[in-house]
């Protein structure tokens, strides 16, 4: 039986904490008496029979929906898509969930006598799926049997020809999603839920849309009302998305939603890295041999070896749930079971918040994470894995560690170059950098190039990284990295530590001496759940 | 010379002149003088030697050790286990890996397989046990055994233990009916051990499938145990039947999701689907996984048995999976660089 996630009190007795740091580690002593640790939960069971379960989700949907075997029929327009690259984090090693699903999906097709099939990865803004990578994610058989005959490609948010506006929400919210999509009889979509934001409507609204529709609720405004952007009921990103989704319905396009959820088995129960999910003073003398090795071996290697390494990294997870059928009624399902995994109570805010940063986010796999990655990692994402309000009260210090190298993927982030050299350097501010920066980069014609024949982030992409940030600096008082480099970390705006003790020092300018702090050992991911 | 050297000369040429006029030569006369094996064998007194057979009594022809009754559980033991790991690791795989080149797909459908399993593959050549058997995934290929035709790998005392020892096989009755061959397969099942087993009985004699026999289903359902099917291409165009020198070419192994019986099936329709299955990996293997899957559900998957045809019309339909032919000669022509 797994045992749940808890809340450590931190002694004279506490052994040092893991801090993941980039493509490396720290163990760091936090002062006892007045820091806690929030450890996730072990990871779920996974479901005994993947295959069967797929099956039986698909025959037996939630919501509305009928049976999917019902709702295919010969000469009918099927699409079937799938989240991209950004998920699962780290990649899942094959067969990938997408796969499993997508070929229990076409097998009813072919069983059906369904032959207008096209696939579509529902990358949005982000970058184009590499060969290898959506191999990864369908599987070799489902690649070779159609991304020849051009059935099976990446969605292109920047082709006019490729996209309908279907309509306005009675927000004026403007819905254009792609267009093969919107004039199916049938669109399958194949989701993944690492964490409680993905899935839902925000799956075609935000995925298979455009920049036309998703600057209505990639915005500072929406970002700040989105308390947190992890919580659908509290966010307003959500919100947006599900008045898209109304006006999708509404315009009689029609969804089956295949929503799954992961276990928090990252780093695997066995082999060296595995000593990165257990809990500190449970470590072996084998596992203190093995990190004590592999810290020594990281230390040595090259950035660039180091990041191979990591980045070559498939997780070991496993599903714990699949549902599918009409889009909210599965939502629901799937939100429920991620929290199953994630959710961590914790009680009262603290003064100080800490966070050791892994060597990825959503947008750097098989790339770097560059210094506006970072911040969107800690402030972003690690941030608002929260429901109900922020471990760190208004006004506290959020202290993260992680190396910041002022390093681009030159392929990969293009405009994030740009908007690290020319627009930080005028200002961290993110609503004046929306009203500055945003249509210059998003209306560039050679990043709207990079973006639809390289593989380049859209140039409006790292605006919305900066925006995803937008609550924490709200709420925040400071923000210090530690082993950041110090001209990147000035650059994003933050305060450079060398160590932690020098950050919990820096901290006790704003918040005091005796300042409370919250250490989240994440990850695996957990959510916590702040009363 | 010597009144002794002429002495010694004309003695010999004596005893020359002597054996041209009698009709013995010399070694027929002093062989006469010795006792053969024979007659020195028998008289080594009795509990030394075999006993002699009295007369009006028939003696029982022992029970052959060989064939369809060739115990293999030495093979299994833990010292020859060890050996076939070694050869097939060290010599069989890279061996494989540079005769035939494999393509393996579909190993990920094996990803939720545990426990035993019958691996069932169409056969046309010798190739195809070591080519499978490397091919085969852990944890299943150091503890697999193979049903090996208990007439043609068993039948001597050479091929018998070579048999078990560098492809593990075990002996499969394939000439009459018997129990003893299905009751030891199932028993090593039961103790854990997988089974590969080429359920068309033989290699194809002319490129195209023979009808699958039911050995592998019915151990399927007697055992309680899925049935991976797995489908190879190319190596009959290394070694085919009728040939003994093998050429390069490069295979592919496909492997399939693993089937279980139905509750309504017997061995006979399991047997069919099993067949089926691997035709439907052949299909995917010459078009892709989509149309396979098309044609599978319509019944429409081409058959591995081939049309009912007349001889050259069945090869004629082999098209590129039929044999090639070997290039004759290396002189490339035109030259241009010569003109």
């Amino acid at each position: 039986m797994p045992r749940p996630g808890f809340v450590l009190d931190v002694d004279r007795a506490t052994p040092p904490v893991l801090f993941h740091h980039g493509e490396n580690f720290k163990l760091e002593k936090l002062p006892p008496g007045r820091s806690r640790i929030i450890y996730p939960g072990e990871p779920l069971e996974p479901l005994d029979d993947i295959e069967g379960a797929i099956h039986h989700a698909l025959l037996n949907p939630h919501g509305d929906s009928e049976p999917l075997p019902a709702l295919l029929r010969p000469g009918m327009r099927l699409t079937i898509a799938f989240d991209d690259i950004s998920l699962p984090l780290p990649p899942m090693k094959r067969p990938d969930i997408r796969q499993r699903i997508i070929e229990q999906v076409l097998d009813l097709a072919a069983a059906a006598g369904v032959d207008d099939v096209e696939l579509i990865a529902a990358l949005s803004l982000h970058r184009r799926m590499t060969e290898d990578e959506l191999r990864h994610a369908v599987g070799d058989r489902v690649y070779d049997a159609f991304a020849p005959h051009g059935l099976l490609y990446n969605h292109d948010a920047e082709d006019p020809d490729n996209l309908t506006f279907i309509g306005t929400t009675d927000q004026g919210e403007e819905v254009e999603i792609n267009k093969r999509a919107a004039e199916s009889d049938l669109l399958v979509y194949v989701n993944i839920n690492i964490v409680s934001m993905d899935g839902g409507w925000k799956s075609t609204a935000t995925g298979l849309s455009s920049y036309r529709s998703l600057r209505h609720h990639h915005n500072v405004k929406t970002m700040q009302h989105s308390k947190s952007f992890m919580d659908r009921h509290a966010s307003e990103l959500h919100s947006s998305n599900w008045r898209m989704g109304k006006v999708l319905r509404e315009s009689g396009v029609k969804v089956f939603q295949i929503e799954t959820t992961v276990n928090n088995n990252v780093f695997g129960t066995e082999g060296p890295m595995s000593v990165l999910q257990k809990r500190e003073w449970e470590w072996t003398t084998r596992d203190r041999m093995t990190f004590l090795g592999m810290k020594a071996g990281l230390d040595r290697m090259s950035a660039r070896t180091r990041r191979s390494i990591f980045q070559g990294w498939r997780a070991p997870h496993q599903m714990t749930s699949v549902q599918a059928g009409e889009v909210e009624a599965v939502h629901e399902v799937t939100t429920a079971n991620v929290f199953k995994q994630h959710l961590v109570p914790v009680e009262g805010q603290t003064d100080i918040l800490t966070m050791g940063l892994p060597y990825i986010c959503p947008y750097n796999v098989n790339s770097i994470m560059n210094p506006i990655l970072v911040m969107c990692l800690g402030l972003g994402y690690f941030f608002n894995l929260y429901r109900g309000k922020p471990p760190v009260r208004e006004g506290g210090v959020l202290i993260m560690s992680h190396p910041t190298p002022w390093e681009f993927h030159p392929v990969h982030h293009p405009s994030y170059i740009d908007f690290f050299e020319q627009v930080l350097a005028d200002t961290t501010d993110p609503i004046e950098i929306e009203a500055k920066y945003e249509k210059q980069f998003a209306e560039d014609e050679w990043y709207r190039h990079l973006y639809r024949t390289s593989y380049a982030y859209h140039g409006v992409h790292p605006f919305y990284m900066w925006y995803w940030g937008a609550h924490a600096m709200q709420h925040l008082g400071q923000v210090i990295i530690v082993g950041g480099d110090v001209r990147a970390v000035r650059r994003l705006g933050f305060k450079p530590a060398s160590t932690l003790q020098d950050a919990l020092e820096m901290a006790s300018d704003t918040v005091g001496r005796d300042a409370t702090i919250t250490h989240l050992h994440n990850p695996p991911i957990l959510m916590a759940d702040v009363t | 010379m010597s009144s002794s050297d002429r002495s010694r000369k004309a003695n010999g040429e004596r005893i020359a002149e002597l054996a041209r006029r009698i009709p013995v030569n010399r070694s027929t006369v002093t062989a006469a003088g010795r006792l053969s094996t024979a007659a020195a064998l028998r008289r080594v007194p009795f509990p030394l030697r075999p006993p002699t057979v009295p007369g009006g009594v028939v003696v029982p022809t022992p029970k052959s050790t060989l064939g369809a009754n060739y115990d293999t559980e030495w093979a299994r033991r833990y010292p020859a286990r060890m050996a076939r790991v070694l050869m097939l690791e060290g010599v069989v795989k890279p061996a494989m890996q540079v005769l035939a080149a494999p393509t393996l797909r579909g190993l990920d459908r094996l990803t939720d397989l545990e426990g035993p399993a019958v691996f069932a593959a169409n056969h046309h050549s010798h190739v195809d046990t070591p080519l499978v058997l490397s091919s085969i995934p852990e944890p299943w290929r150091h503890h697999i055994v193979i049903g090996a035709a208990a007439d043609y790998f068993f039948g001597n005392r050479l091929t018998a233990p070579l048999s078990a020892l560098v492809i593990g096989a075990i002996p499969i009755e394939r000439t009459k009916v018997g129990r003893k061959s299905a009751d030891d397969a199932a028993a090593l099942i039961d103790e854990g051990w997988s089974m590969l087993i080429f359920p068309e009985g033989g290699r194809s004699p002319d490129g195209w499938g023979q009808e699958f026999r039911g050995g592998a289903a019915y151990l399927a359902l007697r055992c309680g145990v899925p049935v991976v099917p797995i489908h190879v291409e190319g190596t009959g165009r290394i070694l085919r039947k009728g040939r003994s020198v093998p050429r390069r070419s490069s295979t592919t192994i496909t492997f399939g999701r693993p089937l279980r019986p139905t509750e309504d099936e017997d061995s006979r329709r399991f047997a069919a689907r099993i067949e089926a299955g691997v035709a439907a990996l052949a299909d995917e293997d010459a078009t892709d996984w989509w149309q396979a899957r098309k044609r599978a559900y319509a019944g429409e998957s081409p058959s591995l048995q081939g049309p009912e045809l007349g001889a050259w019309r069945r090869t004629w339909a082999l098209g590129d999976r039929g044999p090639r032919r070997r290039r004759t000669t290396k002189t490339r022509w035109p030259d241009l660089d010569e003109h």
